[in-house]
């Protein structure tokens, strides 16, 4: 009986270490992606937008601090909150009232700023058909293994989202680019989140696979702003990215939440409009996507096995004797303002060349 | 003008209706034409029906290989028939756009003299030496030697060796006396030198998995998915990056001779691999640089370690601090050496087993890799802080060499049992492994560049307002061209030139599909465009019109009086 029972429970813990190993396998293998980038949009400007720029700070804040590094972050923001002349407490941006949360810290890199927000450049950036001269950081090099996340904030209209108060992006022409983006295979997976009044309505037209989209409000409806705050004067935040914010403060790099919870951020008490997503066009279960897949960006890793044995000793580099003659050029500085006889009217120095 | 009455209201009538006629001809005849003109797009002219044949894909890779034989396996009346070539064909369908074929040309011959002279020699691997200088195997083709069963080239369990540049020696099996016919030979060889062809040349999952970029295949084995998650994808340009990190400065001065070590170790690799595509190599060296994870001290090993898991949370907060070329959009590969700090030394890294790994390093794919490198055992307790340390370079890039192969593809998956592959050349890198590089690159660009030029063509046809320049119409056709060209060469089997085709073509068809002039911003829906024309048109439109319909209806009641009269 004994012999029985011991016998049981070696098999157990034998089938159970094997599982474990199968489940770490499999997930290696379940996402199918190995790098994550995020696009993240404020396309509103004027102080009293502040919001928007709120918005987008703290989803690029939550992106950061899960993992993805700038060089994966293409931030674009409409307008300047941070050293606008109207902000009471310059170089900042909250996002909570009494001024908790600084989300402008020290390393925020803006890659589109101000005017170069528009309809154009955001577009250029999805489809990648950026000049040639646009440098790296300004690029979404995304290739068929990256999950990438698209955040986008500001005003918008059944069907339309308004960029920087003159001109507007059509959720057919947002459905087209995520169309040409599968065609090139720029990207594994697709998350799609939007804070605008009546955001449903730019998800509607998808027509590509692997997208999956949410959105803070239905058609019809208006996404309401959270709080304001009297010293600064405006509203800081919208209700779907401030719970959304909170929810996302609860993850960290191993967690294991998937795309279910993340569903549930906002319901209606709290947000007073309805959020609304969409995954018919995702071909994985949502339940089985972790929160980690689209906001942080953990690496698969492989130990290296193999080893190449390498017994040449080290050559030498030979040093060029050849630039003597551009040795021989020597140079000195152009005469400098003499400040110290200007200001302190010294006399002049004898300057040794 | 003075004139009676009736006929100067007729005449007016008569130059109303005909002005109202003119105007009428002149807006249809010369305004519609115009407008059509002045408001179309232009567009180039591009091959569509040539792009419409490339969209239906018929690859053929054809593989030469040359069987020698030793001897000691024909016999003399055999020998006299062996001078023969058979082709074998294999045909596949892969999905209903793409078909492969692929084409072995065997070609059996008996040894000269100066062959039987190589093989003569103890080992196989000096064998395969001498083999060599004999001659020169042209790049895509294959070389087996078989040798007799007795042969002592080879050790006991193991029936073929491969060798570093195209050779192969294969052990004729016990089953087949040598008296049998040529016939049976020859069908107990095929088997045996297809398995050989699949190792060094190609192989059907390889070319699947290179096909990736056309048809997303339901996944195969797990291995499979990782290599294909594993390699970079194919591009004309890559950046190599070696980073020293040194959290500890004021306890460790770290010299490593970088550039000669590049120079020496990394350099003759990436020069064979200049066909595949161009390398720029960079160094740097990071200080407190620290890891992300804190490592756990294990007292029965007296060492730090980090476990599998944590590795992956290790790669984040130092890439964070890595530069990159900001002029280049080329993928980056990662070589970072960690030289834990004195407090934390030595560090290992265990497996999944909680075994500890040889070569203290790891890879993430599509990345790079990392090796921790332990210094502790280069200095006693009474040193005077900060040590100068020489960092053994040999040692570091063996590692970097071995992740260096595994990312960029290089790297071969497991051979059958029974075959022994020779270890790698000086180089880092066999013939036969870069052969079957350019065969998965060649395919694979193929592969991209069809899909590229055939979802422009359609994206070009379904929206109609983007504007095609000359200049990618041009680029349009030089890439069909040179994609002609690839498969071709690819059926005559000249790999070198199938490679150079086909990678034109994906330079031609990526400049194409990403030039900035191809942005559809325009997209007016139906109502937009009625608001725009209407208050242009209406006005103009509803006189000419009215005054038509006028004439019409005078006309047709001329008609009436006139009838009405005759009867």
């Amino acid at each position: 009986m004994k012999i029985l029972g011991l016998l049981s429970l070696l098999a157990t813990h034998l089938s159970a270490n094997s599982v474990n190993i199968e489940e770490n396998a499999g997930q290696f293998f379940s996402s199918g992606h190995t790098n994550n980038w995020a696009v993240l949009v404020c396309t509103s400007r004027f102080w009293f937008n502040y919001r928007h720029v709120a918005n987008t700070l703290s989803v690029y804040r939550s992106v950061k601090r899960l993992g993805i590094p700038d060089s994966h972050i293409v931030l674009m923001l409409a307008d300047d909150m941070a050293c606008n002349h109207r902000n009471p407490k310059p170089a900042t941006v909250f996002s909570h009232k009494n001024m908790e949360l600084n989300v402008y810290g020290d390393d925020v890199e803006v890659d589109y700023r101000g005017y170069e927000v528009t309809v154009e450049n955001f577009l250029r950036v999805l489809t990648g058909r950026l000049p040639p001269s646009t440098p790296r950081s300004k690029r979404l090099l995304s290739d068929d293994r990256s999950n990438i996340l698209i955040y986008l904030t500001g005003h918008g209209g059944n069907g339309f989202l308004k960029f920087q108060d003159s001109e507007e992006i059509s959720n057919v022409e947002l459905a087209d680019a995520f169309q040409q983006m599968w065609q090139k295979r720029r990207y594994n997976e697709l998350l799609f989140i939007i804070d605008t009044c009546q955001g449903a309505s730019m998800y509607e037209r998808f027509y590509s696979p692997n997208l999956m989209a949410l959105a803070s409000s239905q058609v019809g409806e208006d996404s309401l702003s959270h709080q304001p705050d009297l010293a600064i004067g405006v509203h800081l935040m919208d209700r779907y990215t401030f719970y959304l914010l909170e929810f996302l403060e609860d993850i960290h790099p191993a967690s294991k939440s998937n795309m279910n919870d993340l569903f549930k951020v906002c319901p209606k008490s709290q947000c007073v409009s309805t959020p609304g997503h969409r995954t018919d066009l995702f071909l994985r279960d949502p339940g089985s996507a972790l929160i980690t897949d689209f906001f942080g960006s953990v690496r698969k890793v492989e130990i290296t096995m193999e080893t190449v044995n390498l017994t040449d000793p080290i050559e030498q580099v030979e040093q060029n004797f050849v630039n003597e003659d551009l040795q021989k050029e020597s140079y000195s500085y152009v005469d400098q303002l003499p400040v110290s006889e200007i200001i302190h009217q010294f006399p002049p120095l004898d300057v040794t060349g | 003008m003075v004139c009676a009455f009736n006929l100067c209201v007729i005449d007016q009538l008569l130059r109303g209706q005909l002005a109202a006629l003119s105007i009428a001809v002149v807006v249809i005849v010369v305004g519609v034409p115009l407008w059509w003109k002045t408001t179309e797009t232009y567009r180039a002219w591009l091959p569509v029906s040539q792009i419409n044949e490339l969209s239906n894909l018929q690859l053929q890779l054809s593989a030469d290989v040359e069987v020698v034989f030793a001897r000691g396996t024909v016999t003399p009346e055999q020998q006299k028939k062996v001078p023969l070539t058979r082709t074998q064909d294999e045909e596949h369908s892969v999905d209903e756009d793409t078909a492969l074929r692929y084409r072995y040309e065997t070609r059996y011959r008996t040894a000269t003299i100066m062959e039987e002279d190589a093989l003569d020699q103890p080992t196989a691997a000096e064998a395969d030496l001498s083999l060599h200088t004999l001659s020169e195997c042209p790049c895509g083709s294959l070389v087996v030697y078989v040798i007799p069963e007795s042969s002592s080239l080879l050790p006991q369990d193991v029936d073929v060796y491969i060798g570093q540049r195209r050779t192969a020696l294969l052990r004729i099996g016990g089953q087949i006396r040598v008296g049998k016919t040529l016939d049976l030979l020859l069908a107990h060889l095929e088997p045996r030198i297809k398995q050989v062809l699949q190792v060094m040349s190609f192989s059907h999952t390889d070319i699947t998995a290179a096909l990736s970029d056309r048809v997303r295949l339901s996944p195969g084995n797990k291995e499979s998915i990782a290599d294909s998650m594993r390699t970079f994808k194919s591009s004309p340009g890559y950046e190599i990056t070696f980073s020293l990190l040194n959290p500890d400065p004021k306890s460790h001065r770290l010299h490593w001779d970088i550039e000669g070590a590049v120079q020496t170790y990394i350099q003759p690799l990436l020069t064979k691999l200049a066909s595949v595509a161009n390398f720029s190599i960079d160094s740097q060296t990071l200080y407190y640089a620290m890891l992300g994870v804190n490592p756990r001290f294990d007292s029965s090993l007296g060492a730090y370690t980090l476990s599998p898991d944590s590795l992956a949370h290790m790669i984040n907060p130092v890439e964070a601090r890595l530069g990159s070329n900001a002029a280049s959009s080329n993928p980056v590969l990662n070589f970072l050496l960690y030289v834990p700090d004195a407090q934390h030394s030595p560090l290992h890294i265990h497996d999944s087993k909680k075994q500890e790994v040889p070569t203290n390093a790891f890879h993430s794919p599509r990345w790079g890799g990392i090796m921790v490198y332990n210094v502790d055992g280069f200095y006693g307790p009474e040193a005077v802080f900060p040590v100068d340390l020489n960092i053994n370079m040999a040692k570091v890039m063996g590692v970097f060499l071995a992740q260096l192969r595994l990312l960029l593809g290089v790297q071969s998956p497991n051979a059958p049992s029974g075959f022994l592959v020779a270890p790698c050349s000086r180089t880092g890198l066999a013939d036969w492994e870069l052969d079957r590089l350019m065969w998965s690159r060649s395919v694979e660009n193929v592969a991209t560049a069809t899909t590229t030029i055939t979802s422009l063509a359609q994206l070009l046809d379904q929206i109609g307002n983007i504007v095609i320049n000359d200049n990618i119409a041009e680029q349009v056709s030089s890439a069909v061209t040179s994609l002609q060209l690839a498969v071709a060469e690819l059926e005559a089997g000249n790999l070198r030139f199938a490679l150079q085709y086909s990678k034109e073509a994906i330079l031609a068809s990526e400049r194409a599909f990403f030039d900035p002039s191809l942005l559809h911003l325009l997209y007016f829906p139906d109502d937009q465009k009625f608001a725009i024309y209407i208050p242009l048109f209406l006005p103009m439109c509803v006189p000419i019109l009215l005054s038509l319909l006028k004439i019409v209806s005078d006309a047709r009641q001329k008609r009436r009086e006139k009838q009405a009269k005759k009867d």
